[in-house]
C-alpha cells in the first residue's frame, strides 16, 4: 500500500490508474463530494434539456420573439434602463457565490462563527434573488404573459420563461434551506465533533452550481 | 479505510510543496486572495456581458462577446469556486467529459429547428405569424 502511494502516478497516467485500480476511483475525495458532483452532472443534463428545447422553439418559430432587453427593462427615477433587473440579480448571485467560497475556506480553519455568518449571508443573498424573481414574475403576469401567450410576440416566450427561471428559482430556494440547515449545524458544533468540514464544501458545490446555471440562463435567455 | 488515509497523509507530508496539494485530508485550503480576485473578475465579466446588450451589439459580434464572457465566467466558477482545478484528473474527466455529449444534442436540435422553420415558411406560408395567401 505504502509502496503504491510512494510511486503515485501523475497526469493522464493517474487518470488511467485511478479508473483501473479496482478500488476507489475518486481517491481522497469525500464520498459526499463525489456524490454531489454526480448529482450536479445529472442536473446539468436537466437544465441543458430546458435550454435546448428553448433554443429549438425560438429558432423554429416564424413569429418574432419578444425583445428581452425591453421586456425586462425598468424605469428607475425617470430613467428607462434596459435589462437592469436581471443585471442586479446577476451581481447578487455572484456575490452569494463569493461569500460561499469564503465560508468553505473558514470552515476548514474551524472558525465556526465566521463560517456560519458567511453562510447566512449567502442564504440572505439567495432570498433577495428569489424575491426579485418573484417581483419579475408578478410584473410579467400583470402585463399579460402566460405560458401560452404574451402581448409582444411568439407565445412560446412565456412557457420557456416560466419553466427555465422557475426551475432555477426552485434550485435557489432549496439551496437557501440547505445552506441554512448546514449553517445551524456549523454553529452548533456538529462538525467540530467529527473534525470534518467537508459538508460545508459540498453545500458550497451545490450553491456554486446554481450560480453557474444562471450564467448560462443570463447568456442564452436574456442576452440572445 | 483508516489505514489508507494514514499512508496518503504520510505521502503528502513527503511530497514537495504544491505537488498533490489538492484533496488532502484537510480538504481544499487556498489563500483567501484568490477568491476575492475571482469574485472581482466575475463582476467585471458580468458588467461586460451587460454592456453588450446596453450598446446594442448585433450579429456575430454580439454572439462572440456573449459566449466568450459566458465561458470565462463558467470556467472561473468551476475551476476556482468549485475547486475543480485542484481535483484529481479521475474526477475532472468524469464530470467534465459527459456534458460535451450535449453538444451533439444541441447541434441535432439546431438542425431540426431550422428544418421546422423552413417547413413552416415554405409549406404553410407562415412568416411573421400570419399566413401569407398568394
Amino acid at each position: 500500500m505504502s509502496d503504491h502511494a510512494a510511486q503515485e502516478s501523475q497526469g493522464l497516467q493517474s487518470l488511467v490508474d485511478d479508473w483501473s485500480t479496482d478500488q476507489e476511483t475518486f481517491k481522497r475525495v469525500h464520498w459526499g463530494k463525489a456524490m454531489m458532483w454526480i448529482f450536479l452532472l445529472s442536473d446539468t443534463f436537466i437544465f441543458s434539456c430546458f435550454l435546448t428545447s428553448y433554443m429549438t422553439v425560438r429558432s423554429s418559430t416564424t413569429v418574432p420573439w419578444p425583445n428581452p432587453s425591453e421586456v425586462f427593462a425598468l424605469t428607475i427615477a425617470g430613467q428607462h434602463i434596459p435589462l437592469i433587473l436581471i443585471a442586479i440579480m446577476t451581481f447578487i448571485l455572484i456575490s452569494s457565490s463569493g461569500t460561499m467560497a469564503l465560508a468553505v475556506n473558514y470552515g476548514y480553519r474551524h472558525d465556526r462563527r465566521t463560517t456560519a455568518l458567511l453562510m447566512f449571508a449567502t442564504a440572505l443573498f439567495g432570498v433577495t434573488f428569489v424575491s426579485m424573481q418573484a417581483f419579475e414574475w408578478t410584473k410579467l403576469i400583470l402585463e399579460g404573459v402566460r405560458p401560452w401567450q404574451n402581448p409582444w410576440g411568439a407565445p412560446q416566450f412565456g412557457s420557456c420563461f416560466f419553466m427555465i427561471t422557475g426551475f432555477h428559482g426552485l434550485h435557489v430556494s432549496i439551496g437557501v434551506i440547505y445552506l441554512t440547515t448546514i449553517a445551524i449545524k456549523v454553529l452548533r458544533g456538529d462538525f467540530e465533533r467529527k473534525g470534518n468540514y467537508e459538508v460545508v464544501e459540498i453545500a458550497g458545490l451545490y450553491w456554486h452550481f446554481v450560480d453557474l446555471v444562471w450564467v448560462f440562463i443570463f447568456a442564452f435567455f436574456y442576452l440572445w | 479505510m483508516e489505514h489508507e488515509t494514514t499512508t496518503t497523509d504520510a505521502h503528502h507530508a513527503l511530497a514537495p510543496a504544491g505537488a498533490g496539494h489538492g484533496a488532502a485530508a484537510q480538504g481544499q485550503q487556498h489563500p483567501l486572495g484568490i477568491y476575492f480576485a475571482i469574485w472581482g473578475l466575475l463582476f467585471v465579466l458580468s458588467t461586460f456581458s451587460y454592456l453588450v446588450d446596453y450598446f446594442h451589439f448585433v450579429g456575430f459580434t454580439r454572439w462572440a462577446l456573449i459566449l466568450t464572457f459566458m465561458w470565462l465566467k463558467a470556467g472561473l466558477i468551476v475551476a476556482v469556486f468549485m475547486h475543480m482545478r485542484w481535483e484529481r484528473l479521475a474526477l475532472i474527466y468524469a464530470i467534465l467529459i459527459p456534458p460535451l455529449l450535449l453538444a451533439v444534442l444541441v447541434s441535432l436540435m439546431s438542425i431540426e429547428a431550422d428544418y421546422t422553420f423552413w417547413t413552416r415558411v415554405l409549406f404553410f406560408g407562415l412568416l411573421g405569424g400570419q399566413p401569407s395567401h398568394g
